[in-house]
């Protein structure tokens, strides 16, 4: 939406200047000049924000032995010898799976506890509505850190340490998801479902069949912070898994840089071995991903 | 509000039987998200305020201090240190990201080729975890074989130690910080931008203002919902610093760049002072509070049509 507007506005803008020839071809010529400097900036931009990326691949690539003197971008004898070691040392395929099915789970469940508990906040009256409300958003405000602490000892309490079910159980419900989907659910008339009350529709139907596919658009903003936190997140999986077999991808590359310090081929083997999945994603899913992004900034 | 009161009259006087179901619905909607973050958030934070009262290894039994944690905290010259690290990432890495964001979006809001390509390209460092960042820029920034300094070499430009000495480990923590998130303060301003209605830039155009003004009268002001936003994000995020001071520094060299939530760390898993670490943790909940309630007040004060 916003693209378009801007789009026709500078399709228009040209019209408006056409008056009288002369001042068509100094504007033109002004433009050019401008537009010149603007896409140098631009693509100098780009290069600053892509180029980590292409000297990670350059690097993982190079023979450890002239690593010592820096690589070079055009690699003499390019070898995958940093991406055996890489495998030999940690199982990647096993942490990527468990970086993906942690995301995924974490994702899911955070849709539907959010969605379910948006609603009851939306449309369902009770007495201490107010007071539950306040007490969801008040989590809101707690950071993970101030929970580590405890949160491990209780991981402990449980037996629940070093397992799957330790990463997603404490995100399982975020208030952020909730505050988020119960404003999309605000805005929706209310005679919608008062009108489907009285054709016999219960509460699961009118939830499921009208309100949350009237929430589509906050839902996979919510769906884009859910995995994007999940896939990142390092603290919590770096204070309570141990075993390579649950570790996901920051942590295994976080044991990685453990293992090989000075070894950066191998370091940057598993930096790039860790972008790819999400790369992946991005290219597939990035103007979703932008834009829930951007819609947290207008609210 | 009307229409929902004039709702519920007729079924108030079916009372027992709907109140009944509908409490059952309620629990049916809510209990899902209300057991977790009870077991998850509200019982850890009360036995998190419990710990800080206590001087506790996480082995032994716990002894009660009473307040003496947050007395010990606070008369500590390295609390305060860390503390002023944590400032001191917030105040280089503030402006870089947003003045940066704001100049890219800015940018992108021209008539640009490619626009799409670009927004994309910027962003890419976003979706990357804080650990591939950390370690990126720590190789970028290898003291002996890294990139920037081959290319300051190159230049005959001095060539600092970076991570690996105390003055410029926070500079090289800020750098890869303001890398990653420059593209996402971008996106959420150029959201902003693209909302400025146009008119009124033509409009003071014709009045003969120059692009300059027009920025700095018209569009800034208007830009304010969103620039006020990613900023109280940012604070709080700065305030949060830690997987990538992790990764590149570890809190050192010789703890210069210890930030908060590193020193929460070390001290439960490294020192076993579990109490303390959770004193400090509420130190620092109490000053992401204070910048929420510099969001409530400054949101009234200073951001156009709040």
């Amino acid at each position: 939406m916003p693209d378009s507007t801007v789009l026709t506005q500078s399709t228009r803008a040209p019209q408006a200047h056409s008056s009288s020839k002369a001042d068509k071809v100094t504007s033109s010529r002004r433009l050019s000049g401008r537009s010149l400097v603007l896409h140098a900036l631009v693509v100098l931009g780009a290069i600053m924000m892509l180029f980590p990326f292409l000297w990670t691949v350059v690097t993982s690539i190079t023979p450890s032995g002239t690593l010592a003197s820096g690589p070079s971008l055009l690699v003499k004898d390019p070898t995958l010898d940093a991406y055996r070691k890489l495998f030999d040392s940690l199982p990647v395929g096993r942490i990527i799976a468990n970086s993906l099915f942690i995301a995924i789970a974490t994702t899911v469940l955070q849709l539907l506890t959010s969605s379910m508990a948006a609603y009851a906040f939306s449309r369902i009256a009770f007495r201490g509505k107010n007071v539950v409300f306040a007490l969801y958003l008040a989590t809101m405000m707690i950071p993970m850190q101030v929970l580590v602490v405890p949160l491990f000892i209780q991981m402990t309490e449980f037996k629940l340490n070093d397992t799957y079910l330790s990463l997603i159980a404490p995100t399982i419900a975020a208030a952020f998801g909730i505050f988020l989907v119960k404003q999309a659910m605000d805005s929706i008339p209310r005679d919608l479902d008062e009108a489907a009350t009285l054709d016999g529709a219960g509460h699961l139907r009118i939830f499921s069949t009208m309100i949350l596919p009237l929430t589509k658009a906050s839902l996979a903003t919510l769906a884009v912070f859910a995995f994007m936190g999940s896939w990142n997140s390092f603290l919590w999986p770096l204070v309570v898994i141990r075993s390579p077999e649950f570790m996901t991808l920051p942590l295994g590359l976080a044991t990685l840089k453990g293992q090989y310090t000075t070894e950066w081929d191998v370091v940057m083997a598993g930096s790039v071995m860790s972008i790819i999945p999400i790369a992946v994603i991005y290219l597939f899913a990035q103007k979703h991903i932008i834009e829930g992004m951007s819609h947290t900034g207008l609210k | 509000m009307t229409s929902a009161a004039h709702t519920w009259e007729p079924i108030a006087t079916r009372k027992k039987k709907t109140d009944w179901k509908r409490y059952g619905w309620l629990a049916f909607f809510l209990l899902p998200s209300a057991i977790p973050l009870a077991i998850f958030v509200f019982r850890p934070m009360i036995s998190s305020l419990w710990i800080s009262l206590h001087e506790w290894n996480l082995i032994s039994d716990m002894k009660w201090v009473g307040l003496e944690n947050y007395s010990k905290l606070l008369s500590s010259d390295q609390t305060w240190d860390i503390i002023g690290h944590t400032l001191l990432y917030i105040a280089g890495y503030l402006p870089i990201v947003y003045f940066g964001g704001l100049a890219l979006a800015v940018l992108l809001n021209q008539k640009i080729y490619g626009r799409a390509f670009f927004r994309s390209a910027y962003f890419l460092p976003v979706i990357t975890s804080w650990v591939v960042v950390a370690l990126v820029w720590q190789w970028l920034l290898n003291p002996s074989n890294g990139l920037v300094n081959q290319v300051l070499g190159f230049l005959n430009l001095p060539q600092p130690g970076w991570w690996t000495d105390p003055v410029w480990a926070m500079p090289s923590v800020i750098l890869a910080s303001a890398w990653k998130d420059l593209g996402f303060v971008m996106v959420i301003l150029l959201a902003g931008l693209q909302a400025v209605p146009g008119d009124v830039l033509e409009a003071a155009k014709m009045d003969g203002t120059n692009a300059w003004q027009r920025f700095w009268r018209i569009t800034f002001p208007l830009l304010s919902p969103s620039s006020f936003f990613v900023i109280v994000i940012s604070l709080i995020n700065g305030f949060q610093v830690f997987d990538q001071v992790y990764m590149m520094t570890g809190g050192g060299p010789s703890g210069s760049s210890q930030v908060i939530v590193g020193q929460i760390y070390d001290l439960t898993f490294r020192y076993g002072r579990a109490g303390e670490a959770s004193a400090l943790s509420w130190i620092l909940f109490l000053l992401i509070m204070l910048v929420t309630a510099f969001q409530l007040v400054g949101q009234k004060r200073w951001v156009h049509n709040a």
